[in-house]
């Protein structure tokens, strides 16, 4: 057996280090949220529960649930139409360029980057007007316009990988635009749908600006919900946590499941291809 | 060559070419008024009078930015965004590159720790603010550990401003609460520069960083003179991407601590939300909005434009 090099030993003294601190969180979640009632203290916080019990979840579903089922009513159709309208967007701007093409995926994009702050006011506005305000279509609407920029560079950064020769022969047999994309591109963007979808869910999910001043109460989505539930006074901790974490399971079993496509989306969604 | 004869100027624009130039413009016209028409709209807003329940569109001139600009909130503001964005940029790029450097080494076990420090990314600002409001909650979570030590930080609830000088009418200064708040963004946003700054390593090759050694190089030398420049448009997406989501962020204060006593950690996120969802005062919220907006552009617009140039 080699000799155990002291460099390597220290390199692994950090990462485990920080893992712990990393995963810390979790495992005070965990802890206070599987508490039975009288055990839940600021003093024991670290300690384990004598036995596992599972009223705090129980009462943090009962709170959540009807807010959970808004957020998946959300998140689907928001994040479908977002990635199909960013899939259409892509292909026309990578593979039909025409002259001032890239100013305008420039003018889309800087869209992405905004503080929604200073749209808010006026659109608002807007869905009082249209009548969707406070509504669940409303905040789907919102999702798919501002998610435009992101699904948009995604997909263009994708299919710049897909060369044009195969676009170019398609033409030469005849093919049309939505010839091209219906049996060529479509096929081939599979993963792309895949990372943009779970990209978009996650982001939708975890969206908390535009719900909080979109909707109120019965229309609210999970991530509101739970804001409410730790802003209120009356709510035990150890049922805040387990809320935490029932918020937070859908995201967490798309990363831990496709982790490798999340951050593929991650990339994609950053670095300009 | 067979590409540059197909794109001569001479070729017609097809049917096929104006169909996918139809398909574009639904969602360009949608950005176009829902982006840049709704900025124009806010920013009409600022410029009036519209600071209660009653639209009044009357022209008010830049009074709500001097309101602001004299605001003892409003400055408060600026200036934890000033030391929030500092900190926050600096510890996601130092941990976000170390801990890619160290996780690139080919350990046992790279891909365990990979995950468990990617894995905060998946989580919502709002869950993170939900937690760590109680970690750092200075009667409970990590003091519990630091009390062997002796120390009992305040965390969030300190109120001290160090280095403080006067300016305006606050005191300008670091703000210890912050540190709490830039702890928790640190935690959820190390593993976005991590997973950036490994793919950035995965693409140098290691003949480079081979040929540095036989030259004589030490291993650190290898990092800092071969390594570090080969990163450094990764870093500048950081420091891009990090700078605007800081200069934005709303959730995860509003979720953990909320504007603080003498609003130590407030920002221009939540007074804007505040003052114009919970007390009406439209124009002054849009005000806010457009310099956030004016803030973040001052990063974004210089990068769009370079990479659009390199698009080309």
């Amino acid at each position: 057996m080699a000799a155990f090099p002291i460099g390597k030993l220290i390199k692994y003294i950090i990462l485990i280090f920080f893992a712990i601190i990393f995963i810390m969180p979790i495992y005070v979640i965990l802890v206070t949220s599987l508490k039975p009632l009288d055990e839940v203290s600021l003093a024991t916080m670290w300690t384990l529960p004598s036995a596992i019990d599972f009223s705090s979840y129980v009462e943090a579903f009962s709170k959540l649930a009807p807010n959970f089922m808004n957020s998946i009513y959300l998140v689907v159709p928001a994040t479908l139409l977002s990635a199909l309208l960013g899939a259409m967007n892509g292909y026309v701007l990578s593979k039909w360029k025409f002259k001032g093409a890239n100013t305008i995926f420039t003018i889309i994009l800087f869209g992405m980057f905004i503080p929604y702050q200073s749209i808010l006011i006026p659109l608002i506005q807007f869905l009082r007007t249209i009548d969707l305000y406070n509504t669940i279509p409303g905040l789907v609407l919102v999702h798919v316009v501002y998610g435009l920029p992101i699904t948009t560079l995604m997909f263009r950064n994708f299919y710049a990988s897909i060369p044009d020769s195969m676009i170019e022969s398609a033409k030469i047999d005849g093919a049309s635009f939505l010839g091209i994309f219906r049996h060529i591109i479509i096929p081939l963007s599979i993963t792309g749908f895949v990372v943009v979808a779970i990209w978009q869910f996650t982001n939708i999910w975890n969206e908390f600006l535009f719900a909080v001043t979109i909707t109120t109460s019965d229309q609210q989505p999970v991530m509101v919900a739970l804001q409410n539930l730790s802003g209120s006074q009356i709510v035990q901790w150890n049922v805040q946590m387990a809320g935490a974490l029932l918020a937070a399971l859908p995201t967490l079993l798309v990363y831990i499941f496709a982790g490798k496509y999340f951050v593929r989306g991650l990339l994609a969604g950053s670095v300009k291809g | 060559m067979e590409n540059q004869a197909q794109r001569s100027p001479k070729r017609r624009i097809s049917k096929d070419h104006w169909t996918a130039i139809a398909f574009l413009i639904p969602s360009f016209i949608l950005i176009l008024v829902f982006v840049y028409g709704f900025i124009g709209w806010t920013g009409y807003v600022s410029l009036s009078n519209y600071n209660s329940l009653v639209p009044d569109f009357s022209f008010a001139g830049l009074k709500n930015y001097i309101y602001l600009f004299n605001d003892f909130r409003f400055q408060a503001d600026l200036r934890n965004t000033v030391f929030f964005t500092i900190l926050f940029i600096g510890l996601v790029i130092v941990l976000g590159m170390g801990l890619a450097i160290l996780i690139d080494q080919k350990l046992k076990g790279e891909s365990i720790f990979r995950n468990i420090l990617l894995f905060p990314m998946a989580l919502s600002f709002i869950v993170t603010g939900v937690v760590w409001q109680w970690l750092l909650n200075p009667s409970t979570g990590f003091n519990q550990f630091l009390s062997v030590f002796g120390i009992q930080p305040k965390w969030y609830t300190d109120t001290t401003i160090l280095a403080g000088f006067e300016w305006g009418s606050i005191e300008f200064g670091l703000p210890v609460a912050i540190i709490a708040v830039v702890i928790a963004a640190v935690w959820q946003m190390t593993g976005f520069s991590l997973a950036m700054y490994l793919a950035g390593l995965r693409g140098i090759p290691e003949e480079l960083r081979e040929a540095a050694r036989m030259d004589g190089a030490s291993e650190f030398q290898v990092y800092l003179k071969v390594v570090l420049p080969m990163l450094m448009p990764i870093t500048m997406s950081v420091v891009i991407i990090m700078a605007h989501i800081s200069l934005k962020i709303f959730d995860l204060i509003y979720a953990m601590t909320g504007s603080g006593a003498n609003f130590v950690t407030d920002v221009p996120g939540v007074y804007m939300f505040e003052t114009t969802f919970r007390g009406n005062y439209y124009a002054n919220g849009a005000a806010i909005a457009i310099i956030m907006l004016l803030l973040v552009a001052i990063f974004i617009v210089p990068y769009l434009w370079s990479s659009r140039k390199g698009d080309k």
